[in-house]
């Protein structure tokens, strides 16, 4: 795997990737060791747990997998003392267009994640957790679960875990090449053996009825990461990182049309999008200019050069007042990226200039979530394969005048109707495509 | 063409029974877990899963074969049939696509002899494999190396920023 890593811009704070952008880092446990490893799980044992889940909580760590929802309100779902058996489960499906992060923690650095879990574990009565790994990282599935072996054999992971009385299990569960188990109740009847179709929420909030029907916490695997972080810098150096609200660091996956290409890790909030563009990535090609920007994976809306959104913003007398912001001044933020109408997501960001055919790279996205449409919910199975066949034939035949009213017509039909996520992630690029780029739809007509 | 006339299961060593135990002592709540695990360990093995394959995995784990075969048919990943030795899987999507992969799947495809614009429809088949079953290309979706793009991952080898006119040198790597 080449190194995407480039000797860190001004702006970026390597605090996940702070080992392995070190020279000869190494997977093994012996190199984490010598570079400070497992000495937040030994601070966290002495803790109680209830401590480590306010921690989290004062940290201001959202989700890093997409839906950004407060790991530490998440792990507060799952009652310490309620008798049942919990679980947590480690969302390394990593499979939405954009993202690519996971990949190189899980390859480069698996026992960061096992500490985060181990202490995660700790802190919310786990005693059996799984480490979901697309099996289109074959080498990763390896090398995490050899890490599981090291971390075992030195007293980390097993029974009474550095003497504390604290027994954990860890196992590697692999994928089998389908996006949707990126979905967390999805991955749970993935790994329960059976069809991966999304539960219905609710009943089956995975804090309340999770893995075999017990309480669980599922969380993306940069996420996890966090918290060994929180534990080793105390929760308000970690919040101080981000903005209130959106604490410590986030990886942006940057790809396209961009000069360098990568993952930067930045704290959140740091920069704005012209920022990442330009000062960080290298800007454009040569003579290329802006077109597009999907800023949060390839579900997230896209937004187009030259928009200006109308956000609010406090004043220099700490009143809300609106203010006119061009997307090239938008803060790459959870808050911000909403308010403009789309997401931060898993932090992907797509970029393409302006020799991108429009219609050409909606359709590409459209044959992916016809591809990956598990099948339970109607409108989603029909609708995104009509959507593909949709724009497959304007790009073959030219546009018929009613199209891009069908398109519309049809991810709104999909959007809302669906008991997954899915629906929406399908939908929204079509529904955005066709709001921000009439004009190369209108340009195909015949 | 799926062929019935050899038996998979009928060539299960010790070895790899003890391998499938291993994997599902990892399931200690429930052994239905381990369906993919062992799903993967039959095509891993035998490089792909006939009828016996699903009979014998739904034996192990107290389950109706249809549990099974319901997963075969699912996941993007399992096949019914032998595919070639190296499997080039060339990734599809948006980022790959915006850095040149559908003509780097095409030069694959030249460069190995298939024909680049054979269609493929999934569900269970070999994607195309040369006459001497020593390579299979497909598209595959995103393989999460958008920043590298494009790439694709030929068996377990993850190869990134190809350009049309190195594929032939990748190959050679594989024959």
């Amino acid at each position: 795997m080449a190194s995407l890593l480039q000797p860190p811009h001004p702006k970026e704070r390597r605090i996940i990737f702070g080992n392995i952008s070190k020279p000869g880092y190494a997977p093994d446990i012996e190199t984490y060791l010598t570079h400070g490893g497992y000495e937040s799980l030994k601070k966290a044992i002495t803790m109680k747990p209830g401590e480590i889940v306010d921690m989290v909580k004062a940290a201001n760590l959202r989700g890093r997998g997409g839906a950004g929802f407060p790991a530490g309100a998440k792990w507060s779902f799952i009652k310490y003392d309620d008798g049942k058996d919990h679980y947590i489960v480690v969302n390394g499906d990593e499979s939405e267009p954009g993202t690519f992060k996971d990949r190189y923690i899980l390859h480069e650095d698996p026992h960061q994640l096992i500490e985060g879990l181990a202490i995660a574990a700790f802190a919310t009565n786990v005693h059996l957790s799984y480490i979901y790994i697309r099996c289109e990282f074959p080498k990763a599935a390896k090398i995490v679960w050899n890490a599981i072996k090291e971390a075992r054999a030195k007293g980390f992971l097993g029974k009474n875990i550095l003497g504390s009385g604290f027994d954990l299990d860890i196992y590697v569960h692999q994928g089998a090449g389908a996006y949707i188990c990126g979905e967390e109740t999805s991955l749970l009847e993935s790994l329960e053996g059976k069809r991966p179709y999304p539960r219905i929420k609710p009943p089956y909030f995975p804090a309340v009825l999770g893995l075999y029907m017990k309480p669980t916490i599922v969380n993306n695997v940069e996420t996890i990461c966090h918290v060994k972080h929180i534990i080793a810098m105390g929760p308000e150096e970690y919040a101080k990182m981000g903005t209130p609200g959106d604490g410590g660091t986030r990886t942006m996956c940057v790809s396209g049309d961009v000069v360098r290409p990568g993952f930067y890790e930045l704290p959140c909030g740091a920069v704005t999008l012209g920022e990442l563009i330009h000062d960080i990535c290298g800007g454009l090609k040569p003579g290329r200019n802006l077109k597009a920007v999907i800023p949060g994976g390839s579900s997230a809306k896209v937004l187009r050069a030259g928009e200006v959104f109308k956000l609010k913003v406090k004043g220099p007398d700490g009143q809300m007042i609106e203010k006119e912001i061009p997307l090239l001044d938008l803060t790459m933020d959870a808050s911000s990226l909403q308010a403009a109408g789309t997401m931060v997501g898993s932090g992907g960001v797509m970029i393409m200039d302006d020799t991108r055919d429009m219609v050409w790279a909606l359709n590409n996205l459209n044959q992916f979530y016809a591809h990956e449409s598990c099948g339970q919910c109607t409108p989603c199975r029909e609708g995104s394969l009509w959507m593909s066949k949709v724009t497959t034939r304007i790009i073959d035949q030219g546009a018929r005048p009613d199209d891009a009213k069908n398109l519309k017509n049809i991810a709104d039909n999909i959007a809302g109707r669906t008991i997954c996520a899915f629906g929406e992630a399908c939908s929204w690029p079509t529904q955005s495509f066709l709001a921000k780029f009439p004009d190369e739809f209108e340009k195909r007509l015949v | 063409m799926i062929d019935t006339t050899t038996r998979q299961a009928d060539a299960i060593t010790p070895e790899f029974a003890a391998e499938a135990q291993e994997l599902i002592s990892h399931y200690p709540v429930s052994k239905r877990s381990a369906s993919l695990p062992l799903l993967h360990l039959w095509q891993n093995h035998f490089g792909f899963i006939d009828d016996t394959g699903i009979e014998w995995i739904a034996a192990q784990l107290d389950l109706m074969p249809v549990n099974i075969l319901e997963l075969v048919t699912f996941y993007p990943w399992f096949r019914r049939e032998q595919a070639g030795k190296t499997v080039i899987r060339v990734c599809r999507t948006l980022a790959c696509a915006l850095a040149g992969s559908y003509e780097v799947k095409e030069k694959f495809c030249q460069a190995v002899g298939l024909d680049p614009h054979a269609e493929h429809h999934g569900f269970g088949c070999a994607p195309p494999t040369t006459a001497d079953g020593n390579f299979s290309v497909e598209f595959v979706e995103c393989l999460a190396s958008c920043g590298s793009a494009p790439v694709a991952l030929i068996n377990d080898d993850l190869v990134e920023k190809i350009s049309p006119a190195g594929v032939s040198a990748i190959v050679e790597r594989y024959k």
